[in-house]
This record gives C-alpha cells, sequence and structure tokens, in this order.
C-alpha cells in the first residue's frame, strides 16, 4: 500500500539522497526559494524540514536544516526557502552559487512535532516572524487544498512589506478563502497595503485573531527566531491558550 | 561522496574542527530550543524525584536539593539542529551524588528524564553516572534562566543536547529503553553526536 504524499511521516531510517534544483525563485531581496526534485520521495507532512548536506572537494562536509514552503502534493518536489545570512556558510553558497541543475545531499522529511494534518483538525492559530512563515505556509496551502472548512488564523510579523515572503498569495488567500483571515505586521516601514498592522505582535493582534476564529484554536503554531517566539507564545499563554496546545520552532537554533 | 559543485566551506579554526562533531559548526551565541512554550517554575513548588519504575525512591525541595555535593563541569555541548557550544560552566549535583544520597545504586539499565513541561527524554543509566551528567542548578556561575531550562536541567554534555532535559524534576528508572519526547517523534535512542546518532536508524 503507497503512502498518502501528504501525510508521509518521517521514515523509519533517514538515507541521504540526491535532489535535483528544478527552478530558483527571487522571493524578497534577501529570500531564495529552491525547488528541489529527490530521486526518491515519499511525500512529507506539512510543518516539517529537510537537512542538506555539502561537500567540498577535500570532503569536509556542512550541514543545515530547511523547512519546506510548499504544500505536500503528488508532485514529487519540495520547495526549500533560504534566509541569506551574510556571515553564514551554506545561506550565501545557495545565494551566489546554486543553480537549476545542480544536485544537493539531501536527507527527510523530518520532525514529527510541529505538523498539522487535517485530520488533527482546528481551528489553527499560526503565528509566524519573518521567515518562520515557511512552515506554517506549507500548512496552509495545505488547508486549503485539504480541508479549507477549518478555520485558520496567521498572524505575521516582518520587518518590511517588500521582506514579506509569498506577500500576494497571503493576501489573496485572505481575501478569497472564507475560512482564513491574515493579520499581518511590519515592525520598520509605515504599511503601504490596507490592512496590513505597523508595530511588533502585541496582545491587540493576538486578540484580533483569536477573535476572528468561531472557537478556540485547538492547535497554536508559532515560530521565527527565539525572542519573538518567547513574546508570541507569552502573549498567547497571556490570551488564555493552554500550555500543552501551543507548539513552537525557533530559528537560529 | 559526492561533492557539490562549488561549494568550499568556512573552515573552522584551528583547534575547533577537531572538536566538531561531524555535521556541526560552532556558535557563540546560545541558542534555544522547546516544543512549546518557557514554564516558568517557582523555587517554593520545585520537586525533585527520584523513581524505581513507578515507585519513588527519594525526593528533594529546591531547598534540599541545594544542600546536596555541588560540583562544577565545563563542557562542550552539541546540539542536533547543527550546533555546538564550547566550554559552557555548569554546576550541579552529579547523577552519581544524587542516587548516593537517596541510598541506591542504579536499578536498571535505563532511565526517563521527566521535566515540568510534560517533556521526557530516554538515556542510557551509563551514559548518567560515573561522573558523566548532573542536574545542573548554575550557568556561568548565575542560576539558569527559563529559557535555558531552570530552575534546573539534566546535563548529558557528550550526548546531543535535546537529552538534557530543560525544567526537569525526575528521573524515573525502568526496565525497558522507553522512548521520551523527541524519541517517539523519530529521534535517535542514544544520540551520541561523534556517531552522528541524530535520527532513529543513524
Amino acid at each position: 500500500m503507497s503512502i498518502d504524499p501528504e501525510i508521509a511521516p518521517q521514515p523509519k531510517r533517514l538515507v541521504w539522497q540526491e535532489a535535483t534544483v528544478v527552478a530558483i525563485t527571487i522571493a524578497t531581496p534577501r529570500v531564495k526559494i529552491f525547488r528541489l526534485r529527490p530521486v526518491a520521495w515519499q511525500g512529507f507532512t506539512a510543518g516539517q524540514h529537510v537537512d542538506l548536506r555539502l561537500t567540498a572537494p577535500d570532503g569536509y562536509q556542512a550541514e543545515r536544516s530547511y523547512s519546506i514552503g510548499s504544500a505536500p502534493d503528488r508532485s514529487g518536489e519540495i520547495d526549500l526557502v533560504i534566509d541569506l545570512i551574510d556571515d553564514g556558510e551554506v545561506s550565501p553558497f545557495f545565494h551566489a552559487v546554486v543553480e537549476i541543475g545542480d544536485t544537493i545531499e539531501m536527507r527527510g522529511p523530518i520532525g514529527g512535532h510541529f505538523i498539522w494534518r487535517a485530520e488533527d483538525g482546528g481551528p489553527l492559530l499560526l503565528v509566524a516572524g519573518g521567515s518562520g512563515l515557511v512552515p506554517l505556509m506549507s500548512m496552509l496551502r495545505y488547508r486549503s487544498d485539504a480541508a479549507p472548512d477549518i478555520p485558520a488564523a496567521l498572524v505575521l510579523s516582518a520587518r518590511r512589506e517588500g521582506e514579506m515572503i509569498w506577500r500576494e498569495e497571503l493576501l489573496s488567500r485572505d481575501r478569497d478563502e472564507a475560512g482564513f483571515h491574515l493579520f499581518a505586521t511590519v515592525t520598520r516601514d509605515v504599511p503601504a497595503t490596507p490592512g496590513i498592522h505597523h508595530g511588533r505582535v502585541n496582545a491587540g493582534l493576538i486578540a484580533s485573531a483569536l477573535a476572528r476564529l468561531p472557537a478556540p484554536p485547538k492547535t497554536i503554531f508559532i515560530c521565527g527566531a527565539t525572542p519573538f517566539v518567547d513574546a508570541a507564545a507569552d502573549l498567547a499563554l497571556a490570551a488564555g491558550i493552554p500550555f500543552e496546545r501551543i507548539r513552537t520552532e525557533r530559528y537560529g537554533g | 561522496m559526492a561533492t557539490t559543485r562549488g561549494f568550499s566551506g568556512k573552515r573552522p579554526a584551528d583547534g575547533v574542527g577537531e572538536r566538531l562533531p561531524p555535521g556541526q559548526y560552532l556558535t557563540e551565541d546560545f541558542p534555544i530550543l522547546s516544543a512549546g512554550p518557557v514554564p516558568r517554575v517557582a523555587l517554593e513548588n520545585w520537586r525533585f524525584t527520584v523513581k524505581d519504575g513507578v515507585r519513588p525512591v527519594a525526593s528533594w525541595n529546591w531547598e534540599a536539593f541545594n544542600l546536596l555535593p555541588k560540583t562544577k563541569l565545563t563542557r562542550d555541548i552539541h546540539c542536533v539542529t547543527k550546533w555546538s557550544k564550547f566550554n559552557t560552566a555548569w554546576s550541579g549535583v552529579m547523577i552519581d551524588d544524587i542516587l548516593a544520597e537517596a541510598g541506591i545504586e542504579a536499578p536498571s539499565d535505563f532511565v526517563l528524564a521527566h521535566s515540568y513541561d510534560g517533556y521526557s527524554t530516554n538515556v542510557p543509566t551509563e551514559d548518567l553516572i560515573v561522573g558523566k551528567a548532573m542536574i545542573a542548578t548554575a550557568y556561568e556561575g548565575n542560576p539558569i534562566i527559563p529559557e535555558h531550562g531552570g530552575p534546573a536541567r539534566l546535563l548529558v554534555p557528550h550526548l546531543y543536547f535535546w537529552k538534557s532535559a530543560k525544567w526537569v524534576n525526575g528521573l524515573q528508572f525502568t526496565r525497558r529503553d522507553e522512548a521520551g519526547f523527541w524519541e517517539l517523534r523519530g529521534y535517535h535512542m542514544r544520540g551520541d553526536p561523534w556517531r552522528e546518532q541524530r535520527f532513529s536508524g543513524d
């Protein structure tokens, strides 16, 4: 029996394999999206990540984890979103060197906690800071394909509108999908788009998102840099969301 | 192994590379990982219990626990998310001293460490005894902040750092090697960074 590629769990054994870069998209001035086609791919669950391994001619290796931003589907391809870290080792290589047709070693999918399947139910409250949006975007896209009746709200913080990954898609989903509501805010700029807030995620924005859900969220997923995640988790607790419903994933460690 | 076109990498400085397990990179920060919010445990409510199966064999409140003999350990630590940090300085009570104070020898070969947030992680007994691990109550000479697992965390520095359970409130000896929180979700039962035991099957 084949596994449904939309809810394929982490395999019993994670084997390194080659994946071919089939497309590269510039998402923001500092973010590129790499579409990879692994040789053998059983699918994944929204929220999971993969490990990449780069090998230099002398055998030196570097490994990093990247979340999958595309929805689980039958395409056999995944989108990895790579935020440029200036003094980094792997992200500058991806931004400056990697081209379509290159092969990259990877293994996955990985992760059994920060994941969501339609059968897990909702409502969902998703809270993202910066590129912490990536695994939550996979959940949102999957939700609209597999379970559009499950209500979801996304609280999203970015520095500037131009740094908001998938900004147009999120705005149109907010407009077109009855069960989805976007609460976006930018911290550095005064937003140009009506409906986008200014300032950090605060109790008011969380309260607005909660008020748009027909029932308290069954699960809240928070992803971003550690200070963002800690602040958002404390806001969620203060808003009365039970501790055990809050799942976090932190970038930068 | 296949080389990656155009990749040369940033080599660690002299003296660093040989201290980094495979796939790890050095960080000067102290990143934080947890599956959920940070629990805030008040010292007056804190309690640490050693169990043999379901049977409690010893228990301490914060005051009593801090009267146990303290030891300092300075070690390199390695997180499964790929960062390593060198020379982290901890102080706390060695597991050997906890067992001695409880008046027992390790009753089985496996331990589940339990935490205030509901987290658990399994560690073989032999990775906890004979000077290898402690319940840490201080980091760099100060109380451990909640984000890093305070008031007290398990410290098993020679295994991947998820085994060093934050907000620890007990050690439970088990007959079988029972998978903890991350181990049930695909992570390795032992987690030796030098053998790159990140995931089940590694």
